[in-house]
């Protein structure tokens, strides 16, 4: 028995699968068995790029109008109920993902384990390891029902390495009958366009908290990203207070971020923000004020008003 | 049917009632560390708890839609232990008619999927609503599967992470978070939305809707009198098996700024070699 048959829900964006994607479809492989993956889309467009990762196939769901999560789920169901029996399905955090795992496990009447960091089975038992509090404990679950077991991964758990599979054969799945549960429908998609590295692939990336009192205060933290060919960030609190766009979000609800170098400027540190940066290699504080948490997990931490350093920084950096 | 009960249907609406359902959730204090029960190895929720901020946005749009329509309620729902009503108390005091409070030792341990199946149970027992509203993910065990899970369990459409939400003529108008952007999304009546933090800005309780909070309506139940089984551990299809502390990640070096401080943050990334 044991974990033989693996899937992976995707997440497409920009044409390609995500990179926690890819990071599902490598871990799924180290289980042996086979790995299909479902995408809510085009398929033929990734299939190539889901094989070279280990996928042999990928089951692709044209959801329409509908929103892709209940589709998807209702095609899983769908599936299993056609005579698949995946033992495994692996989500990535993501929209798409949570809204899947969440409408299948009431479909399959079972658990699903989220936030998880890592997974091990052994025989037919499964365990999924979450972080909780900030981090600071890892909880290890076991799964007690029946497969398939449901599992979902936050970004970053593991390292994405290709197998030079080839690609992967493409079946699609169509949307079953929703009723009233696909009556909600999509009108129009917006595509945020953002320049310079992706916020979640950035060597070094710059965020900006509260601290820097004021939207327009912003602009440094965007010159600074720049000078260092990094990415800009946020915490939270700027982006619920409308000053830059969700896509920016470093935290537990945001993008979960490894930089080389983080520059976390007039953010506190709450628990929400820390999840989301504490994996960087080295991180540099900035904040007025000296209790901050950010300083506990900081390799340099500056005592002072970002917006005296924060000039002096760019000015030193442009002299360069 | 009468002629004119057909009319009064086939009319386009500009004003009905609305009824709004809010799933609240009550936890610890964010402000204080968390614990977990060495016993039982779940999260400790003892002394007083409090209304999670994420379902402050939840309540506040649910109030907001109420008053656009003319005419409705918006009633609560949640699950804590020990009759814990501190957190539903300021719901209501913002301006929510009543509450159902689904209180029951046997619930400690249940996984998400029974929750959701516990407040799909107090909202039918609330007769349901036009729109049920719940946060994107609790503050403080964040699983983020709930409010989806319990649109399925009720057979309805759900816009998950609406960040902009109307309804016009009895259909539902969201603005969706995506991974790329966003969608627009509409959805008809009756439908589950889930909010992200400052969707809107929730209001703070007036002295009087502190007052009135006191005497509002909190319906509590438990488990078996929503028809519930199996709930808690029994019910949940997951046991934890372990609990380690993860590496620590020790604090460097932690300066006052004296007006020259950038020059160490030049210093360190030349370190680093990435200037």
């Amino acid at each position: 028995m044991g974990i033989s048959n693996i899937w992976v829900f995707a997440q497409v964006a920009n044409g390609a699968p995500t990179s926690g994607s890819l990071e599902l479809v490598t871990k799924a492989r180290t289980f042996g068995g086979t790995v299909s993956v479902w995408v809510a889309g085009d398929g033929a467009a990734v299939a190539g790029a889901l094989g070279e990762y280990g996928a042999s196939k990928v089951f692709a769901v044209d959801y329409g109008q509908n929103l892709a999560g209940v589709s998807v789920a209702s095609a899983m169901k769908a599936t299993i109920d056609g005579g698949e029996s995946p033992d495994l399905i692996m989500f990535p955090q993501s929209y798409e993902g949570r809204d899947v795992m969440a409408r299948l496990s009431v479909k399959l009447g079972r658990t699903v384990l989220t936030n998880s960091v890592d997974i091990e089975a052994a025989g037919d038992s499964v365990s999924a390891t979450t972080p909780i509090f900030g981090g600071n404990t890892l909880v290890t679950t076991t799964f007690t029902g029946g497969a398939p077991y449901l599992a979902a991964f936050r970004p970053k758990s593991f390292n994405p390495e290709a197998s030079g599979g080839a690609a992967a054969a493409v079946q699609a799945v169509s949307v079953p009958d929703l009723g009233a549960t696909g009556t909600a429908k999509i009108t129009a998609v917006h595509v945020e366009e953002t320049t310079g590295p992706k916020l979640d692939e950035a060597n070094i990336v710059v965020s900006g908290g509260r601290g820097l009192g004021e939207s327009a205060n912003y602009a440094m933290i965007e010159t600074l990203a720049k000078l260092l060919k990094g990415a800009p960030g946020a915490s939270r609190a700027i982006v619920d207070a409308g000053w830059v766009p969700y896509s920016y979000q470093v935290g537990q609800t945001g993008k979960v971020v490894k930089p080389s170098v983080y520059i976390a400027a007039g953010i506190s540190g709450a628990t929400q923000h820390m999840v989301g940066m504490k994996g960087s290699k080295n991180i540099i504080a900035i904040n007025k004020d000296k209790e901050a948490p950010i300083f506990g997990i900081a390799d340099l931490g500056i005592v002072g008003d970002v917006h005296k350093v924060l000039p002096k920084l760019i000015e030193a950096l442009q002299a360069r | 049917m009468s002629d004119g009960l057909c009319e009064t249907a086939h009319k386009p609406q500009e004003w009905r009632t609305m009824n709004v359902i809010v799933c609240v959730k009550q936890i610890p204090d964010p402000a204080n560390p968390g614990a977990l029960d060495a016993t039982s190895n779940t999260l400790k929720r003892e002394g007083k708890l409090i209304l999670d901020e994420s379902d402050s946005y939840g309540v506040e749009m649910a109030l907001q839609l109420v008053d656009a329509a003319g005419s409705g309620e918006v009633s609560l729902v949640s699950m804590a232990p020990n009759s814990e009503t501190a957190g539903l108390r300021t719901a209501l005091a913002m301006g929510a008619a009543k509450a159902v409070l689904v209180s029951d030792p046997a619930l400690q341990g249940s996984d998400a999927l029974t929750t959701a199946k516990i407040l799909a149970a107090a909202i039918q027992r609330l007769g349901g609503a036009d729109l049920i509203i719940a946060a994107t993910e609790s503050s403080d065990g964040y699983t983020g599967t709930v409010p989806e899970q319990i649109a399925e369990v009720l057979g309805l459409p759900s816009v998950t992470f609406a960040k902009k939400v109307s309804i016009e003529g009895g259909v539902l108008k969201a603005d969706r978070q995506t991974e790329e952007g966003y969608d627009e999304v509409t959805c008809p009546l009756p439908a589950l939305i889930s909010v992200t933090a400052g969707v809107v800005e929730p209001r703070y309780p007036s002295f009087k809707g502190i007052m009135a909070a006191k005497s509002k309506p909190v319906d509590e139940v438990t488990a078996a009198d929503l028809g519930v089984t199996p709930v808690g551990w029994a019910g949940a299809g997951q046991q934890i098996s372990n609990i380690a502390q993860a590496e620590a990640r020790a604090a460097g070096e932690v300066i006052e700024d004296d007006g020259e401080t950038f020059g160490k943050i030049v210093t360190f990334l030349e370190g680093l070699k990435v200037i």
